[in-house]
């Protein structure tokens, strides 16, 4: 098996990509680390009757 | 795939073929009352979803009193007031009579209408001729400046253009959206490239068929120099390429977007004629010299038609400079707002390509599905009334279009399709 284990992970400066809280990304931003925050939202912005009714109608 | 989401597929693919295979052609321009076979005579029809005038905001009110003068149902604008608030006039959407209006929305029975025939589906739809910039009825205007520019309109330009319009058979319109794409307009905020190029088609008809000189300078002059003179050919075009898309059951794509001020209105194809509305939302923009936010007017207008077929918001990516017109940030933004409305379209337009993004096509055929999925809302393009009557145009911006009207749609379609 090959080793894939990251050897320069923190030997070099990180870019990090945020799947999450915003305030996740804001945090690292103030400290000075590039990162790009990913626009994401739960599906129907939360709503779960909405979301039950989408599951079904696809889309 | 189940047997619901397959139906809703095939339905809403047929109903992308009918906005793909539209064949705009502006024909004529005609008297309301002979264009508009429901429009009686004290009849007002107004942008947007129905409203009564209890609830009309100041700018439409405003509007309604300055047409019912111009029509001689009163003797002045307070007269009219009362007229109104008594009930002496009906009130319905132009989108009710196959006919959209900017704005306010005006269309009465006198008003010149431009016409646009779809003759892929044999349908026409009209819009009132737009009447240039600053204090003008369609944001609220209603003194003797703005009527007396109205008859000049019912009496001198209207008859001209549809002389003109006749004489040359008619004027194609999706190739020459297909130009003023590839020139920076987007068709909403920005027509500069399509009124010049209707103006260079028209101007050598409008010498043959005006017989007097002055008049004919009058009637160029006023084109030339009004940048969004094509808007409201946009917005008739727009209206008969989406008619042919209405009433396809199971379909789950919008065929109407508009706004009275107060509510934002949807229609989606598979719910025919049903209207879903919530509050309209206050567009963010810029406002001109001497106006800010306190003195805007909520979101307005039929003219989102343009957005509903691929255009305006969603063709931003063509029209850098409108970006910075409405103040939606760097003219690199541009093709965000594009790609994200792709993301709530089921196809692109393959006729109405833009250059800076490698000739993508237009996004079309907004789904409610996706808008209700990804909280995406519709991007609209926009200018700002003032709040209170008579005054006009303070300034341009974007609005959104508000998530509720979308999720109404989405539940009563669940219904329509069974699904609870």
């Amino acid at each position: 098996m090959p080793d894939k284990k990251p050897k320069n992970l923190l030997k070099t400066p990180l870019k990090v990509v945020n799947v999450g809280l915003d305030i996740f990304a804001r945090d690292l931003a103030r400290q000075g680390r590039p990162v790009v925050s990913v626009e994401w939202m739960p599906p129907a912005g939360g709503k779960p009757e909405l979301a039950r009714l989408l599951s079904k109608l696809g889309g | 795939m189940t047997d619901i989401i397959a139906r809703i597929e095939s339905a809403n693919a047929e109903t992308l073929r009918r906005l793909l295979g539209a064949d705009p052609v502006l024909i004529d321009v005609v008297p309301a009352r002979e264009a508009l076979p429901g429009l009686k005579d004290r009849m007002i029809l107004h942008a947007g979803p129905p409203i009564e005038w209890e609830r009309m905001c100041g700018p439409m009110q405003g509007a309604v009193c300055g047409v019912a003068v111009f029509e001689s149902w009163a003797k002045d604008l307070e007269e009219a007031e009362q007229m109104a608030a008594a009930g002496a006039f009906r009130f319905e959407p132009n989108h009710h009579h196959d006919c959209v209006g900017p704005m306010t929305g005006m269309t009465t029975v006198s008003q010149p209408l431009l016409v646009v025939e779809n003759r892929a589906f044999g349908v026409r739809a009209m819009c009132a001729i737009n009447e240039g910039l600053g204090k003008v009825m369609r944001f609220g205007g209603n003194d003797a400046e703005v009527r007396d520019r109205l008859a000049w309109i019912r009496d001198v330009l209207g008859p001209a253009l549809g002389a003109a319009l006749r004489e040359l058979g008619g004027v194609a319109l999706k190739p020459l959206i297909a130009r003023g794409l590839s020139m920076g307009d987007e068709m909403h905020q920005r027509n500069i490239a399509c009124s010049s190029l209707l103006l260079r088609i028209l101007a050598p008809a409008l010498a043959r068929t005006v017989g007097d000189a002055g008049a004919l300078a009058t009637i160029l002059d006023f084109i030339g120099k009004n940048d969004q003179f094509f808007l409201n050919v946009a917005m008739a075009m727009g209206k008969s390429i989406t008619m042919p898309a209405e009433g396809i059951s199971h379909s789950s794509i919008v065929t109407v977007m508009c706004r009275n001020g107060t509510d934002f209105g949807v229609r989606v194809s598979g719910l025919g004629e049903q209207w879903f509305t919530a509050p309209v939302e206050m567009p963010e923009g810029l406002y001109f010299p001497g106006y800010s936010e306190a003195d805007a007017n909520p979101d307005m207008g039929d003219s989102a038609i343009v957005e509903v077929i691929g255009l305006g918001g969603f063709a931003m990516g063509a029209a850098p400079a409108v970006v910075g017109f409405v103040g939606a940030g760097p003219a690199s933004r541009a093709a965000d707002f594009t790609r994200s409305m792709a993301e709530i379209c089921i196809g692109h337009n393959p006729e109405w390509t833009i250059p800076a993004m490698d000739y993508a096509g237009a996004p079309t055929g907004i789904d409610i599905r996706r808008v209700v999925d990804t909280g995406i809302a519709p991007t609209i393009n926009t200018g700002i009334a003032h709040r209170k009557p008579g005054v006009g145009q303070v300034g341009a911006g974007v609005v959104k279009a508000p998530l509720a009207s979308f999720e109404q749609a989405l539940v009563a379609f669940a219904a329509e399709m069974g699904v609870t």
